[in-house]
């Protein structure tokens, strides 16, 4: 099962360049796992959504048939049981399989660009776009005397000339 | 013999890619009409060679000839018909194959298509575009041969990923890759724009329909792949922010924005500079999307050198174009005089703010997908990055976007007037405030953010709907008069209200996902099990020999108010030929939505069941192809089918008669 958890997806993902390939087929969290508090299984579900799996491309341990999800899952839900807050639970998932582990990323050093990549992004579209107005704006420049002086010709020119 | 023929006529196709590229590039130079002639012909003559090429390939497939190794790698003498035929593109060498007749095939059609550009900007288009031809036919021929034999072929191939057997292989890359390789073209038009030194409205018009095509398919390639995903993978999801997803929305994002500035190009000659950098960042985006699938580098930074060759050659191909193009623009961009002025409440300043918005939506996509492989690649630090960053980051823009549409298209061209639009819109909002009210109240409340995003799809779909009502209806006309002014109005502002009323009803879909409801137990036959407004229940389960694979059937009927309405059958396949089982969910449609059955292990209380009621799913998908259809509504655009304006006319590209007619058409 494990296997098949890391295999397909990669084999399928070089295969073919499309878009099926986010997760292997299979069962995810099983009947079985459900614990009987309707409360705690909410909260293990919610914290399940944010757990990689490990082995799997982008998928959620919740949604992973493979058996390093499979255990993560169980851990999650014996920490619960034993009264750990939610936060505990992450930090010690945390702990032992690093940042990789979490589907968001903490913000810290090393990530503040990805947070505010699409912030600064945005910002930095919007200042060109006021910039460019200004320029543009400014792009046409005023007349000179001499081409002020040749257009006041060519008006009175006209209007001397007899309408045809 | 007939695979000698395909591997000849590749060889040949590169030649000829090469005089596609050489001639009519010197002929737009020399200004000699006779070399610029060349081009179309060999463009064509590519096209027939790679379709040789292809046709071999897929003759190949079909006789199972197992003593091409790209066969024996994917397919399997037992393999249903379709499958051994999709079974080409399922892999490497054939779907590079495909590439290339995608890109062979526009620029035949380019080719074909005589009056749609005037002919030095046809010429150096096809220049460009044999060019793309050259590289990847060089590396198809180099490194990654389809055709290759093998000296001792075996009795048997080891057939294509079970995955991969599916009708959604058929129907997924072929439209994926039209709409990657689509942009191919306006790149290619985008180059010769900047080579020939002429960028104005008539550029504009040459390339929309491309563009049009290009966005039509990959709108429809990526909701084919989503609903693939959906129903093969089994446990519900759709989207699931995959790179290699990303790798496709990407494009579809800055295309979608290209789509829009090149309409300003074109009605106001404004936004010259963008446009053209919007058409090489696409097409970018496209072969980036094509790297980080092919070279592996996805799966792990290191997983990148295990096929040097390859990676290495694709990279080679992505830095050579992308420079090249940015090279290209940042000689000739200065140069590009700025056009029609606009205020900045008006239609043009609504698309800037379109165009802001996609482009930023485009790049967080970006930084999501390639921060983690490059925080990798240079510290070694490997974090992920999944669906709840692209919550807080991408949703909250993709939200700014749908708001802005219906006020988008209530303002005029050059200089709008909010409070005028707004009051149009009054009408509008009221409908889909009520509306949204109405059916929150019928499911008695709900997520607040699933409540904003079902206004605005409802918004938005109620404000495409208005789009074509406000420009047909006046007061007192009778409903024959109504109609016919309807029916009276441009191909392009149907096109643009379907597309716009398209996303709305996904964004519908999607919104109303907040209202799933899923149920997990492990069932025995006779012992129903509530999930939403139904019952199901398992009836029966049995094994069954289907060509290929075994397979493992368990069959529920579907309750509404104890009467039976549907059957469904959810099934585990075993592949022998690859040692791998599959899960096949059991989808049921009722109306809009759909009960979803995905099948777990059998244990001691018995079999495990994961069960969905996805209320309006369809939606998502519908909506999808709702605003492809609009794409191929304003592809169908009678001005844009006459092409080229003629010599005499060509000299007052922006001149009064094309703005007016513009306004009129834009209204």
């Amino acid at each position: 099962m494990s296997q098949r958890g890391i295999k397909l997806p990669v084999a399928a993902a070089i295969a073919l360049g499309a878009l099926v390939f986010a997760a292997s087929p299979g069962q995810a969290l099983q009947p079985d796992e459900v614990l009987p508090d309707r409360k705690l299984e909410q909260r293990a579900r919610d914290i399940s959504l944010g757990l990689r799996c490990l082995v799997c491309q982008n998928q959620s341990i919740d949604d992973s048939d493979a058996q390093v999800a499979q255990d993560l899952r169980r851990v999650v839900r014996q920490r619960l049981v034993a009264g750990d807050s939610d936060s505990e639970i992450r930090a010690y998932i945390v702990e032992r399989y690093g940042d990789f582990v979490l589907l968001k990323p903490p913000f810290n050093a090393r990530t503040f660009l990805l947070w505010l990549g699409p912030a600064i992004v945005l910002l930095g579209g919007a200042v060109l776009v006021l910039w460019g107005r200004g320029r543009s704006r400014a792009g046409a420049p005023a007349l000179s005397a001499a081409e002020q002086a040749q257009l006041r010709k060519l008006l009175d020119e006209r209007e001397r000339e007899p309408p045809t | 013999m007939i695979v000698e023929i395909g591997h000849y006529a590749l060889v040949l196709a590169l030649a000829l890619s090469v005089i596609q590229t050489v001639l009519p590039f010197w002929g737009a130079r020399a200004r000699d009409a006779s070399l610029m002639g060349i081009g179309p012909v060999a463009a064509v003559g590519v096209f027939i060679c790679v379709a040789i090429a292809f046709g071999a390939l897929t003759w190949a497939y079909v006789t199972s000839d197992f003593t091409v190794r790209n066969v024996v790698e994917n397919s399997h003498s037992l393999k249903p018909l379709l499958f051994r035929i999709t079974g080409l593109w399922g892999n490497h060498e054939g779907s590079m194959l495909l590439w290339v007749l995608v890109v062979a095939l526009f620029g035949a059609l380019l080719a074909v298509a005589r009056n749609m550009a005037p002919g030095v900007l046809r010429a150096d288009a096809l220049a460009v575009q044999g060019l793309i031809s050259v590289a990847f036919l060089t590396f198809i021929i180099s490194v990654s041969n389809p055709f290759a034999r093998l000296v001792a072929p075996p009795a048997e191939g080891q057939d294509l990923n079970p995955i991969l057997q599916d009708i959604g292989l058929a129907i997924h890359p072929p439209l994926l890759y039209i709409g990657y390789v689509g942009f191919s073209l306006v790149f290619a038009f985008a180059a010769a724009a900047l080579i020939g030194g002429r960028i104005d409205a008539i550029w504009a018009r040459a390339v929309r329909p491309w563009c049009l095509i290009a966005w039509a398919f990959l709108t429809l390639g990526i909701a084919m792949g989503s609903y693939w995903a959906y129903y093969e993978l089994g446990w519900g999801g759709f989207w699931f922010w995959d790179p290699v997803e990303n790798a496709s929305f990407m494009p579809w994002l800055s295309g979608t924005a290209l789509l829009h500035s090149i309409l300003v190009m074109e009605k106001r000659d404004a936004l010259k500079v963008w446009t053209i950098l919007l058409a090489i960042l696409t097409f970018s985006l496209s072969l980036l999307g094509a790297f980080l699938v092919r070279s592996g580098v996805l799966t792990s930074v290191h997983a990148f050198a295990t096929d040097p060759g390859r990676g290495l050659f694709i990279l080679a191909i992505l830095v050579f174009f992308i420079g090249g193009g940015f090279a290209l623009f940042a000689w000739r961009a200065p140069l590009l005089k700025t056009g029609g002025l606009f205020a900045p409440v008006s239609r043009e300043g609504a698309l800037v703010v379109n165009n802001l918005l996609l482009a930023t939506a485009c790049a967080t996509v970006f930084i999501g997908t390639l921060y983690p492989l490059a925080l990798e690649g240079l510290t070694g630090d490997k974090i992920s990055v999944g669906p709840p960053f692209y919550d807080a980051t991408f949703v909250p823009l993709a939200m700014a976007l749908l708001l802005l549409i219906p006020f988008g298209q209530a303002l005029a061209w050059k200089r709008g007037d909010l409070a005028g639009a707004v009051s149009r819109l009054l009408f509008v909002m009221g409908l889909s405030i009520v509306a949204c009210l109405a059916i929150v109240f019928m499911q008695h409340g709900g997520p607040v953010l699933a409540v904003i995003g079902l206004w605005l799809g409802i918004f938005v779909f109620v404000g495409g709907v208005n789009e074509i009502l406000s420009r047909s209806w006046k007061r007192g006309a009778s409903l024959s008069v109504v109609l016919r002014r309807a029916a009276g109005l441009p191909r392009s502002a149907w096109g643009a209200a379907v597309a716009h009323a398209g996303v709305g009803v996904c964004v519908i879909g999607l919104a109303a996902q907040a209202w799933s409801i899923e149920t997990l137990a492990s069932v025995r036959p006779g012992q129903p099990l509530a999930v939403g407004p139904y019952e199901v229940v398992l009836t029966d389960s049995f094994s069954r020999q289907v060509a290929n694979y075994r397979e493992d059937v368990a069959r529920f009927h579907v309750l509404q108010g104890g009467a039976i309405i549907r059957t469904v059958d959810a099934s585990k396949r075993f592949f022998p030929a690859r040692n791998t089982s599959t899960t096949e969910a059991g989808i049921s449609t009722i109306g809009l939505g759909q009960v979803y059955v995905a099948l777990g292990d059998a244990g001691e209380h018995g079999l495990g069941v994961r069960l969905y009621w996805k209320p309006w799913v369809l939606l998502i998908w519908i909506g999808a192809v709702i605003a492809a259809i609009g794409g191929a509504l304003s592809f169908s655009d009678r001005r844009l089918r006459v092409g080229a304006p003629t010599r005499g006319r060509r000299k007052q590209p922006a001149a009064k008669d094309a703005t007016a007619m513009a306004t009129v058409a834009a209204q």
